[in-house]
C-alpha cells in the first residue's frame, strides 16, 4: 500500500509561508489516508501558483491551461471511472476565466474533487484584483479599491446543486485533510474552497485575519449539513468566514451513473477495433 | 440519353423540402445511380427560401453539377431564384396553388403547372404534396411510384402500412396527372449496375463512422453548423461500443475534454467549425507541448466571425495551418472526397498517437452536409495502431523516477507514453515547457532540446500522400486545389483535355506537413498555374509560393460568395489562362 511519501514529487517552489504548502500536504495526506495508489489518481491543475500543485503531487498530473482544469478533469474521470480525479486551481483560475466550466461541471455532477486555493489576489502575476477580492480591496489594478462584487463560490455551488460543499483554511491542516478526504469519497462533484493566504501580495487576508474571523461549523453539533438553505444562511451570516463541511447531500447520482447511455466499464477499456457485425450495423443506415 | 440529371426542389424552410430531396435522392441511389446532393438553406428554423439539389449520374462525380433539368417549385421564390438554371428542354413543375404565380418567359423550358396541394388534399393530406410532385417527376423521367416504395417503407413503415400506402397513392396521383395532361419526357442517364457495397453518405456521417472505425470512443463537442451532425452519429452508436459523448458548454471545454480523454488513454476527438476552431487555439498549443494526441475536425464554413453559418468556404486554411501561438508540430489533412473523409478521419487517430500531436481534419460545409454515393468503405483497411505506448513490463524494469515522458533522446522525437493507472509511469503533462521528466523549467539549453525534440517528429512525414496528380507529363497549364473542390476541378480538367489543352490537375490532400516534394515537380514544370479555392485572398496559392516558389506563374480563381463552385465559371477562367499561354507561344 502506498504511503504518504509516495505522494510526494517535486519540491515546491512557492514563496516561504505560502498557504498552498498546507493544501498540498492535506491533499497528499488525504490520498494516503484513503488508501489510493499514486497511479490511480490524477491531479489536474490550471495556471498560476495553484497550478503548480500537479507537479508537486506524486499522482499522475496534468498542468493544463488557465481556468481549464475542470474540462480536463471531467474527461479524465469520464474516460476512466476507476481513477480518482482532483482538479485544483486558484480563485483567479477557477472563478475568473474558468467560472463557466465550474458551474457546468456542477450541473453535470461529474465525480471529481475540486480544490480551490483562494487567496483573494492574483499572486503569480504579482498582485492584481481577483474575482474573490473583497469590495474596497486596493491593488495595482484597483488603486482606489475594487468596486466589483466578489464571486461567492460556496453559495453558487450550493445553488447549482453541488452535493459536497466545504471550506478549509491553510492554518488548519487536520480539518483540511478531512474535508479533502470527504470530498474524494463523495460520489459526485465536491468543492473545497480553501483560504490559502498569499503572504507576498495580500496584506489583508492573512493567517492572523483568518484566525480571528473564521467560524468552524464542524465544531458546532447543532449545524445541519443537509439543509441547503440553512447552509446558505450560515455562510451569509458569517460573511463567508467559516470553515467545515457546509453542505452534504448524497441524493444525486454522478454523471456517469445517472446517464443511462454511459458505459458501465471504463471508456479506456473499450475495444477500439470494430468487428464485422458492428460495422455492418453502422453502415446499414447509409444504404 | 442524357449524361446526367439535375433535379431540384424548393420552397419555404420547414415545408418538407429536405425530406422531399432525401426521398428522391435515396431512391435514385437504390436504383444504382451515383447521386450527389446540395442543400441550400439559411440560418433560420422556418421561413426563408430553401432548396435541395440532386444530381444523378452514371459515373461517380464529386459535385452536384451546374445544370438543372427539373425544378419542383412549391413557392414563387423557388421560381424566382432557380428558374434561370434550367437547361433548354428542362422542366418547371410548380404548384398551381401558388398565388399570382409568375413564370419567366422561356419557350425552351417545359412549363408544368400541377395542382400539387389540391391533389395531395384529395389523397388525404396537403403534407403529401411532395409525394405528388415526386410522382409527376417520375412520369417525366420514366420511373414509377414503385421505384420509390422501399424508401417510403423505411421512412414511414413504423407509422403503419397505411401511411406508406397513402404516400404511394399520392405519388401515383401526381404520376397520373402528368400522364393525363402532358407528354414530354426526359431520359435518365444510363443506369449503372447495382452494387450492394455502395453507400449514400454525407461528409459529416463519413467523419463520424471514420472516427468510430478509427477507435474513437470519446467525443466532446459543442453544437455548431455545419459540424453538429458529427455528434448525432456518436450519440447513436457510442453506447453500443462502450464510448461516451459529452455535449460541452463551449468549444474551449470541448477541446480540453478531448485532450483530457486522450491523455487518459481513450481515442478522443472534437468536431467544430471556424468560430469554434478559433476558440480552440490555445488548447491546440497545449496538445502540442504536452505531447497529448488530439483529433479536431474542422468543418469549414464562410467567415470571418460567425460569417455565413450555412454557406461553404475554405478560408480557415491559414488558421488550421498556423493558428495558436508558439510553434508545435501538427498534421493537417484536407480530404477531397467522402471516401477520403472516412479514411483520413480513421487514420487521424493513428497519426495523433503515433506522433503525439494534434491532427486536424478539415472538411467543409459543402462536403459535410451533403450526401454522396461512395463505392465502398472498408473499416479494416488501415489497422488501428496505438504508437509508442509503454508496456507495464518496461515500466517495472525502471527504477522509481527513472521514466522520462519527454525524453529528448527519443528516436524521431517520439518518446514513450504512459497513461494513468500504469504503475511507475507517473508523469505530469505540461502546458509549460518542462524537462525530460515533466518538471517545469526555463533553462535555455533544455528548452532548445525540447523544441527540437518535438520538431523532429514530422520530419520526413509520409503517412498520408500529400497530393495527387492527373494529366500530361510537363503540362503547360496546371490546375491546383485542395479539399472538397477537387471533384469540380476534375470536370474542369476533363473539359480542357477534350479541347486539347496541355493541362494537369494537382490536388492537395494535406497541407501540413506541407507536401512540398509531392507538388514541387508539377509547379516547377508548369508554365501557368491556376489555383482554385473558396476564399478571397488565395491562401493556398500563397502557401505554394512560399513552399515551392514560381510566383510569376500563379493565377487564382477565387470564390467567396458562400456558394460552391460551378464547373463553367472555373472553366471560363481556365480557358482564359490557357489562351494567354498560347499568345505567349505565338509572340
Amino acid at each position: 500500500m502506498a504511503t504518504l511519501a509516495d505522494f510526494r514529487a517535486e519540491k515546491p517552489n512557492w514563496c516561504p509561508g505560502c498557504g498552498d504548502f498546507t493544501v498540498l500536504a492535506a491533499l497528499q495526506k488525504a490520498a494516503a489516508n484513503i488508501g489510493l495508489e499514486p497511479e490511480d489518481m490524477v491531479t489536474v491543475s490550471g495556471v498560476g501558483c495553484s497550478g503548480k500543485i500537479s507537479q508537486y503531487m506524486g499522482s499522475y498530473g496534468f498542468h493544463s491551461l488557465h481556468g481549464r482544469s475542470i474540462p480536463v478533469a471531467t474527461a479524465v474521470k469520464l474516460s476512466n471511472t476507476d481513477l480518482t480525479v482532483v482538479a485544483a486551481g486558484g480563485d483567479g483560475d477557477g472563478y475568473g476565466i474558468g467560472i463557466g466550466h465550474f458551474i457546468h461541471a456542477l450541473r453535470r455532477n461529474i465525480d471529481i474533487t475540486y480544490i480551490v486555493m483562494d487567496n483573494h489576489i492574483y499572486g503569480l502575476t504579482t498582485g492584481q484584483t481577483s474575482p474573490t477580492s473583497d469590495k474596497g480591496t486596493k491593488t495595482k489594478t484597483a488603486p482606489d479599491g475594487s468596486t466589483d462584487e466578489p464571486v461567492h463560490p460556496l453559495q453558487m455551488a450550493i445553488m447549482a446543486g453541488c452535493g459536497y460543499v466545504a471550506q478549509g483554511y491553510s492554518g488548519n491542516l487536520k480539518q483540511l485533510t478531512e474535508l479533502i478526504e470527504g470530498g474524494m469519497k463523495h460520489k459526485g462533484f465536491s468543492l473545497i474552497n480553501i483560504y490559502s493566504p498569499c503572504v507576498t501580495f495580500n496584506k489583508v487576508n492573512t493567517y492572523d485575519f483568518y484566525k480571528q474571523t473564521l467560524v468552524n461549523v464542524d465544531e458546532d453539533p447543532s449545524y445541519d449539513k443537509t439543509d441547503r438553505f440553512a447552509a446558505i444562511k450560515k455562510i451569509e451570516e458569517c460573511d463567508e468566514h467559516l470553515t467545515g463541511l457546509l453542505y452534504h447531500s448524497t441524493e444525486k447520482l454522478p454523471y456517469h451513473e445517472a446517464n443511462s447511455n454511459f458505459p458501465s466499464t471504463p471508456v479506456v477499456k473499450a475495444d477500439i477495433n470494430l468487428d464485422q457485425e458492428n460495422w455492418g450495423k453502422l453502415i446499414a443506415q447509409f444504404k | 440519353m442524357s449524361k446526367d440529371l439535375g433535379w431540384k426542389v424548393g420552397g419555404a424552410q420547414g415545408e418538407g423540402i429536405e425530406s422531399t430531396g432525401d426521398i428522391f435522392a435515396l431512391s435514385l441511389f437504390r436504383l444504382g445511380y451515383y447521386v450527389s446532393t446540395y442543400r441550400h438553406f439559411m440560418s433560420l428554423i422556418k421561413g426563408g427560401h430553401t432548396n435541395g439539389k440532386v444530381r444523378v449520374t452514371t459515373e461517380n462525380k464529386g459535385h452536384h453539377g451546374d445544370d438543372l433539368h427539373i425544378l419542383l417549385a412549391f413557392d414563387q421564390e423557388t421560381i424566382n431564384f432557380n428558374f434561370h438554371e434550367l437547361v433548354d428542354g428542362g422542366f418547371l413543375i410548380y404548384d398551381t396553388s401558388i398565388k399570382n404565380v409568375e413564370v419567366p418567359e422561356n419557350d425552351k423550358v417545359n412549363i408544368v403547372p400541377v395542382p400539387l396541394t389540391d391533389i395531395a388534399k384529395e389523397a388525404g393530406s396537403t403534407i403529401m404534396k411532395n409525394m405528388v410532385s415526386i410522382g409527376a417527376t417520375a412520369a417525366i423521367i420514366g420511373l414509377t411510384p414503385d421505384d420509390f416504395r422501399s424508401v417510403l417503407t423505411d421512412r414511414f413503415g413504423s407509422k403503419g402500412d397505411d401511411v406508406v400506402e397513402s404516400n404511394i397513392q399520392a405519388m401515383q396521383k401526381g404520376y397520373d396527372y402528368y400522364k393525363a395532361n402532358f407528354s414530354n419526357h426526359i431520359e435518365l442517364p444510363a443506369r449503372p449496375a447495382l452494387r450492394p457495397e455502395r453507400l449514400f453518405i454525407s461528409g459529416n456521417e463519413a467523419t463520424s463512422i471514420g472516427a468510430i472505425a478509427g477507435g474513437a470512443r470519446f467525443l466532446s463537442q459543442y453544437p455548431i453548423t455545419p459540424a453538429t451532425e458529427v455528434m448525432y452519429q456518436m450519440v447513436k452508436n457510442f453506447p453500443k461500443l462502450g464510448g461516451a459523448v459529452v455535449q460541452a458548454e463551449d468549444e474551449i471545454a470541448a477541446v480540453m475534454m478531448a485532450i483530457g480523454a486522450n491523455y487518459t488513454g481513450a481515442r478522443a476527438l472534437t468536431a467544430t467549425s471556424g468560430p469554434g476552431f478559433s476558440l480552440m487555439m490555445e488548447a491546440l498549443g497545449l496538445s502540442g507541448i504536452s505531447e497529448t494526441p488530439l483529433v479536431i475536425i474542422d468543418v469549414m464554413r464562410a467567415g470571418p466571425s460567425t460569417g455565413l453559418p450555412t454557406k461553404t468556404e475554405q478560408s480557415d486554411l491559414y488558421t488550421i495551418m498556423y493558428g495558436s501561438h508558439g510553434e508545435i508540430p501538427r498534421i493537417v489533412l484536407t480530404p477531397r472526397n467522402v471516401e477520403e473523409v472516412f479514411y483520413f478521419t480513421k487514420e487521424a487517430f493513428n497519426l495523433a498517437e503515433k506522433y503525439q500531436c494534434p491532427v486536424i481534419v478539415a472538411t467543409d460545409l459543402f462536403m459535410g452536409m451533403n450526401k454522396w454515393t461512395v463505392e465502398s468503405l472498408d473499416f479494416d483497411k488501415l489497422q488501428n495502431n496505438r504508437g509508442n505506448f509503454a508496456s507495464q513490463e518496461y515500466l517495472d524494469s525502471l527504477e522509481k523516477g527513472e521514466y522520462k515522458r519527454f525524453d529528448v533522446t527519443a528516436e524521431n522525437g517520439i518518446s514513450v507514453r504512459t497513461i494513468p493507472g500504469m504503475k511507475n509511469g507517473r508523469f505530469v503533462a505540461m502546458g509549460n515547457e518542462s524537462d525530460e521528466v515533466g518538471v517545469e523549467m526555463e533553462e535555455a539549453e533544455l528548452r532548445v532540446k525540447q523544441m527540437d525534440k518535438r520538431a523532429k517528429k514530422l520530419v520526413g512525414f509520409d503517412d498520408i500522400v500529400g497530393a495527387s496528380y492527373v494529366g500530361a507529363e510537363n503540362a503547360e497549364l496546371l490546375l491546383v486545389d485542395f479539399g472538397s473542390t477537387s471533384g469540380i476541378q476534375r470536370e474542369v480538367y476533363e473539359a480542357l483535355v477534350e479541347e486539347g489543352v496541355s493541362v494537369g490537375h494537382l490536388s492537395l490532400a494535406r497541407v501540413l506537413p506541407f507536401p512540398t516534394a509531392d507538388v514541387a515537380p508539377y509547379i516547377n514544370a508548369a508554365k501557368k498555374i491556376l489555383v482554385t479555392e473558396l476564399n478571397s485572398t488565395g491562401q493556398l496559392a500563397q502557401q505554394l509560393k512560399q513552399f515551392v516558389g514560381g510566383h510569376e506563374k500563379f493565377e487564382s480563381f477565387l470564390k467567396y460568395s458562400g456558394d460552391p463552385l460551378l464547373v463553367r465559371e472555373v472553366l471560363a477562367k481556365a480557358k482564359d489562362v490557357a489562351a494567354s499561354l498560347k499568345k505567349e507561344v505565338t509572340l
